[in-house]
Formats: C-alpha cells, structure tokens, sequence
C-alpha cells in the first residue's frame, strides 16, 4: 500500500510538473500575475510529492518488502539499518529519484526564498526547473521505476553490491547530485533571463549565492568519492581519470569558471553573455555526466545500469535541453547588452586568464573522455585514453593557473598594477622558493619537478595568507586596528583566502604522494616484518571473523618505528559476502600526522603464506584536507551579507563599526 | 552486444577482487629493469578491466601481459620495443595513452587549440576595447572639427 502511494506520488509530481513548466511562463508571456502565481505553490507540492515517494521507497527499503523488485535486488534482510537506507540511492533507479528529489527541493527553496525576485523572472526559472523535473520524473516512470513489484515475493533479497556497503555510500552520492543538481538553478536562471531578453546585476547577485552552494556540495562530493575509492578499492589510488570520475569532474571544472565569471559580472557588469553561456555549460556537463553515468555507455567501476532504452531516453533528455538553450542562447545572446569595460591586467582580466584555462582544461578532460567513444562511432576501431593522458595535458594546463591565482585578488579592478602585486607578493614567494629548496636538499631522492610542486603549493598558501593580512592592512595600522580590520573583512575575502588556500593544500597532498610514495610487496608468514619507509610492520596472522552479512579473515599487524618502539596495529582483511558471492579487501590504513600507512592482502601463496602489499602515503591527507578547505570557503563566501538569499536591502542598517576595505 | 555484456561481467570480477595486482614472484631482480617494467605497466591497459592500468589489475590477462613485458625487457628490447610489441599483438586499445598520429590529431590539439584561440580572441578583443576608446573615427573627427569651429 505505502509502496503504491509513493508510486502514485510520483505520477502526480509528473502531472504537476507538466503544469509548472507551462502556465507560469504563459503568464508571464501575457502578464497574468495569476498564471505566473501558479509556480510557488506547485513547486512546493511538487516537493511535497516527491519526498513522499521517496519516504515510500525508504520505508520499503527498511522493512525488506522483498515484493519490491528494487528492494529485492538491492537489499537483503541482515544487511545494517544504515546500509538499507543508503542502499535505496545504491542503484539505479533509487539513485534518480534522489536526484529528482533534490531537484525538487532546489525549485522549493527559489519559491521559498525568491519573494524578492522580479515576478517574471521567479514564474520563468520555477518553470524552467519544472521542465527539468517533467523530464526526470518521465523518465524515471517510464523506464526506472523504483516501485515495480514482483509476485510471488521472494525470501531474501539480492544484498546490494558490497563495495558499496560503506558510509560513502551515505555522503557520496547525495553530495555529489547536490551539486550536479544545484548548477540546474544556474541553468534555470540563464534560460529564464535568455527568455526575458534581459539581465543586470541583480542577476549575478542571485545566480552567485547558489553557484556558490552547488559549488561547494560538488567539491566536497569528489573529494569524498575519491577518499572512498581510496580506502575501499584497495589500491590505494585516489583518482583514476575514470569517465565516471571525470564526469562529476566536468561540472566542478566549469562551476569553477561560472563561480569566478559571475563575480565579474557582479561587480562589473561586465562578461554578462560569458556568464549565461557558461551556466548553460555547466549544468550540460552535469546532465552529460548524469547520461554517461547511468546509461551505461562507459562499463565502468561505478556503471550499475546497462540498458540502452535508459540510455537514448537520457540521451534524447541531453539533446532537448542542451540544444534547447544553447539555440535559445543563439537567438538571445545579442539581446544582452555587455557592461563595464576594463584593462587586461586588472582584478577582471585574472578572471577571465581563470575562465580561459579552466574553460580549456574541461574541454581537454571532456574530449578525453568521450575520445574512444567518438573513435568507436565513427571508425569502428577501439582505442583507450586513460591517467598518462590526462597527466600529460591537464597539468601543464593547470600549473600556470596555480601560478596565477595568488595574483587574482591582489589586483584591483578596471586597472591593476602586476608590479605592485608582484611586490606585495614578495615575501610568500620567498617563502615558497625556500621550502622548495629546503624540500630539493633535505629530502633524498626528491625531483625538481617535485620541489616545484611543493613550492607552488607553498606559493598558494602563502598567496592566501597574503591577501587577507593586505586587506587587514598588514604594516600600515596598529595590531588593535588591524585586528578589527580582519575581524571586519567581509565572510567572501575569507572565502576566497579558504578556497585558494585549500587548492594549495590539495597540491601539496598530490605532490607528495605522487612522487614520495613507497610501495612495498611480500610474501609475508606470521612472524615475518617488512620495513616501509623506516616503519617495521610485523605479520601477526590471520584470524576469522564474522560479520552482520559477511565472513572475513583479518590480517593483524603490528608496527614499529626507526628505534624499535610499537606504534599500534593495523587490521587489514579480506571479506567475502555470501549475498553476492563476491570477495572485497579492507584496507588497513592508519595515520601519522597527515601521512598513512596503507596495508592490503593480496592472494595466499602456495606455501601458505599470504601477499601483503604496504604503502607509505606522504601527506596524503592534505589531498582531502584541501578540499574540506575549499568546501568551507564556498560556505564562509555564502554568508556573505552581500550574498544573503532574501536580504538585499543590505543598506537598512549601516553597521556602527564600519570598515573601509579595499576589494 | 554479448561482448559488451562479457567485458562488463569480467570487469565486474576483477574490480570488485579489488587488490592490487603485483604479486611478488612477478618483480625482476634487477632494480633498473622492474622499475622500467612498472613504468610501462602503468601505460597499458587491462583489456578486460574498465580504465585500468596492468599495473592495478589482478585480472588474469593483465598477469600475462605483465609478465610479457618483463620477458622482453630481459631479453633486451628498449621501451619502445616492447610498446611496438604488445601493440603488434593486442591493438592499438592496450594503450592507455593514445599515440601520436593523424587520427588522434584533434584530441592532442584539443587543448592547445582551445588554449591558442581563446588567448588570441581576448588579446583582440582587448586592443578592440582600447583602440575604440582611443581613435576616433574619420566621421568623428570631422564632427569634432565643425564643433570646435563653430564654437570659435
């Protein structure tokens, strides 16, 4: 019963949807405020709607209604309650449908936060998210649904894939659709202001705020995919130029250049027609993303789903609306009037060197990954692009970025001066060049390569830490002043120092790891140690062990340093779950500081001992540390008071201590 | 169709092993030698996998391949030997690197290209903005003249 009123749900959602996408626009075609009064409320029942059905799918999930053919195939009854949540977006068709949920509570919260917005332009980016949610919430019904039963009802269920068994699965996959399905807004704003044939800076002012948040939620979505692939797959690689990696990848690379373009555009009105273009991109690559992911067209780690009707439905879905407005784009581009105008070397020009590289850097991901996919097409012959790809073009495509960005916001707009940036700068690029050169003599073995990697990471954080001491007028006011200043500074300074700061910690992370890592392989029998970067790790057994709804044998370690004193143990196993007859490692992985011992087994040896595979991972942990940086600074810039959703009249008290700060 | 469905079951085997692959009786003794050996591997693709070098996979036919390439590095041949080999006998798809040929010319270009008009299109645009704000036109000045002229 619960399960056929979540279908029914969602069937209404879709009427409703039809509706929204249509009379809203109508009338704010003939200017009938009460047509266009249709889309809040139908957003919010929309919503409504939606969560409902997903609460039904949920509830099927927690009490094993094995009559439901998701849940059967998905879910067994021993599985942890935190794995039969989680397992109802751990496929396919539960995966859409959290994305159509999300997207329904993106359109809920513009109704609920767009009174302030012009009456045409809410009526027209409600209805354009109403188009998105029709063609989901078809889609879904007509070739995914979750709902379908089966009859007779089995005993048990299928168990759902172990690897996904594990609290990414909890964090991963909403995060990543909030930021997939966050750059929709973008998208609806762009359409609705190419429909209206008009857009200011009010514009960029509304668009900001949400790029921003979708921003942040995919940042923290790959960084968490990636942490997840990285203990779980057990290799230890945490980024594989997997098209399912670099799909989400897309997005984040032109979000990038949309978050920093639209900054322009609302400062200086300038880049208006880039801004709209690249918001359309944005939630393409998205949408592209979302095709390749589920149509199944790249069999890859993460392709659950292999069925062509899905596919061509995505596809067709893909064509509509990318074709759509991009020749909406065509046709109403030369409606936009652009703004303000500036020299190449000012606070804008940074931006656009950004935009140009990030811009480039997506093309080249993209093309790489849709690569043998085009070859197969048209010439029949099969080809691979893989990881030596993608590091030989898209690093020297972003290191000259890196160098750039503590540059950026040292420049004033309309006109800067690079010389007197590069003087202010002086002392964090002499900061940088000494740890560089510390990093070339002290540690053995190191590149030049990698000692320049390190220092361009040095280079970004001290660039970070430069600015906001500049701007809290570091050597020009007394301590006191200069504490008020910073404590004044707008919440976007702190975002941008966090964000830019964030990317240098990444670097360092990718650096270190990359090219000080330690790999060591043996046969070990019980007893045996194997030395790993200085640390000594004992080979104590293998001992069984059973879990909720698996067997495993565990590896016990214990591990020493240099002068022989035990550091603690490492457990690392090998499970097998008896659901799916499938075999996973579990890594053993144990933290030093921001470095990590990393321990998987391998196969038994034929003379009964086991292969154990050991790494030294060097500051590794900076990695994802960098991105939980980047990931709060979009959420410090977001609380902004300039950027405030639903408080523009930012003017009705001044603040008593107010401080002058040079932007 | 059924090869797809294949490939995706056998790749489903392999991933969800999910170890790394080197095992130790594989590794040459020769330090020089393995780690051109591993330097290769990461180059070459486990045919059976999605997107995974032979030096991640433990699939069966990724051990072979492994074990190809350390048998003609110890018989002498240089990287590009062995690269010319596995390629002679296992196509062009092994290579997680594409090659550098007519048919690949538009990936490589991609970027330089992009990166090329991009840059030339905005340094265009900006001496554009500036000559404009700059010159004025021959009808202009002419305006200006009269202006100036009458109000002499």
């Amino acid at each position: 019963m619960i399960v056929e009123i979540g279908h029914f749900a969602l069937v209404l959602a879709f009427a409703l949807s039809l509706v929204l996408s249509i009379v809203p626009i109508v009338g704010a075609r003939i200017g009938d405020q009460r047509l266009m009064a249709v889309a809040e409320p139908a957003s919010f029942a929309i919503l409504g709607l939606i969560a409902l059905s997903f609460a039904a799918l949920t509830v099927a999930y927690v009490q094993s209604d094995f009559s439901v053919a998701n849940v059967w195939e998905n879910s067994h009854s021993l599985k942890p309650m935190l794995y039969k949540i989680t397992g109802v977006w751990g496929n396919h068709e539960g995966s859409m449908l959290l994305w159509i949920l999300i997207l329904a509570a993106f359109g809920g919260l513009v109704a609920l936060f767009g009174s302030n917005l012009p009456a045409t332009l809410r009526a027209n980016v409600l209805a354009v998210q109403g188009m998105i949610a029709a063609a989901f919430l078809l889609f879904v019904l007509a070739s995914s649904n979750p709902f379908a039963r089966i009859s007779p009802p089995p005993i048990e269920g299928r168990d759902l894939n172990p690897i996904l068994q594990d609290i990414g699965l909890a964090i991963h996959p909403p995060l990543l659709y909030l930021g997939y399905v966050g750059f929709s807004i973008c998208f609806s704003f762009a359409v609705a202001a190419l429909i209206e044939g008009r857009i200011d800076a009010a514009w960029a002012r509304w668009v900001r705020p949400w790029t921003l948040a979708a921003w942040a939620a995919l940042t923290g979505g790959i960084a968490m995919g990636s942490y997840w692939a990285y203990y779980e797959l057990g290799w230890g690689g945490w980024w594989f130029w997997d098209p399912v990696e670099n799909a989400s990848f897309l997005p984040w690379l032109s979000g990038t250049a949309l978050l920093h373009s639209a900054i322009v555009m609302e400062k200086r009105s300038a880049l208006k027609i880039w801004t709209v273009l690249l918001a359309i991109l944005t939630f393409s690559l998205s949408l592209l993303g979302t095709f390749l992911v589920r149509s199944g067209v790249l069999t890859s780690v993460h392709a659950f789903a292999t069925d062509p009707t899905r596919g061509v439905f995505i596809l067709m879905i893909l064509i509509v609306f990318i074709g759509g407005s991009l020749a909406l784009f065509a046709f109403r581009a030369s409606t936009l009037t652009s703004g303000g105008l500036f020299q190449p070397i000012s606070r804008e020009g940074g931006l656009v060197l950004n935009n140009l590289f990030l811009t480039t850097a997506a093309a080249t991901v993209l093309i790489g990954t849709l690569w043998p996919l085009l070859v197969e097409a048209v010439t029949g012959e099969k080809v691979s692009v893989g990881a030596p790809f993608f590091n030989m073009t898209f690093g020297p495509l972003i290191v000259p970025l890196l160098l750039a960005v503590p540059f950026g916001p040292l420049l004033a707009w309309k006109r800067g001066d690079l010389y007197a940036a590069s003087q202010r700068l002086f002392v964090a690029f002499a900061l940088a060049l000494l740890i560089g050169l510390v990093t070339l003599f002290m540690i053995d073995r190191i590149s030049v390569v990698a000692a320049f990697g390190v220092a361009v990471a040095f280079w970004l954080v001290f660039g970070a830490l430069t600015d906001l001491a500049l701007k809290a007028g570091i050597g020009k006011a007394s301590p006191s002043v200069m504490f008020r200043r910073f404590v004044g500074l707008p919440r976007s300074v702190f975002g941008t120092a966090l964000a830019h700061a964030g990317l240098g910690l990444t670097t360092l992370g990718i650096v270190a790891v990359s090219t000080l890592e330690v790999e060591r392989i043996a046969v070990m029998q019980p007893g045996d140690t194997l030395d790993v970067a200085g640390y000594e790790l004992r080979f104590d057994g293998l001992v069984p062990f059973d879990g909720p709804n698996f067997t495993e044998e565990q590896g016990r370690f214990t591990y020493s340093d240099r002068s022989g004193r035990e550091r603690g143990e490492v457990v690392s196993s090998k499970r097998f779950y008896p659901a799916r007859q499938m075999p996973t490692t579990e890594a053993g992985i144990t933290s030093h500081g921001f470095s990590q011992l990393y321990v998987a087994l391998g196969d038994r040896a034929p003379d009964g001992g086991i292969v154990v595979r050991a790494w030294w991972k060097p500051q590794v942990l900076f990695i994802w540390i960098g991105c939980i940086f980047m990931m709060v600074g979009g959420g410090v810039s977001l609380l902004d008071r300039r950027l405030r959703v639903g408080a523009p009249a930012a003017k009705r008290s001044k603040p008593a201590r107010a401080v002058e700060v040079a932007t | 169709m059924i090869v797809r469905l294949a490939t995706a079951f056998l790749m489903l085997l392999s991933v969800t092993a999910g170890q790394a692959a080197m095992a130790p009786n594989e590794m040459l003794d020769d330090p020089a030698l393995e780690a051109r050996a591993r330097a290769l591997s990461a180059e070459l693709r486990c045919m059976v996998c999605q997107n995974q070098s032979i030096d991640d996979s433990d699939a069966e036919l990724a051990r072979d391949l492994r074990v190809l390439v350390r048998e003609r590095i110890v018989a002498g041949d240089s990287d590009e030997a062995v690269m010319d080999y596995v390629v002679s006998r296992y196509g062009e798809f092994v290579l997680l690197r594409p090659t550098f040929t007519a048919r690949n010319a538009l990936l490589w270009a991609t970027p330089v290209l992009l990166l090329g008009i991009g840059g030339a299109v905005l340094v265009m645009s900006a001496r554009r903005r500036r000559t404009a704000g700059a010159a004025l036109s021959d009808a202009e000045a002419r305006k200006l003249d009269a202006i100036l002229k009458r109000s002499d």
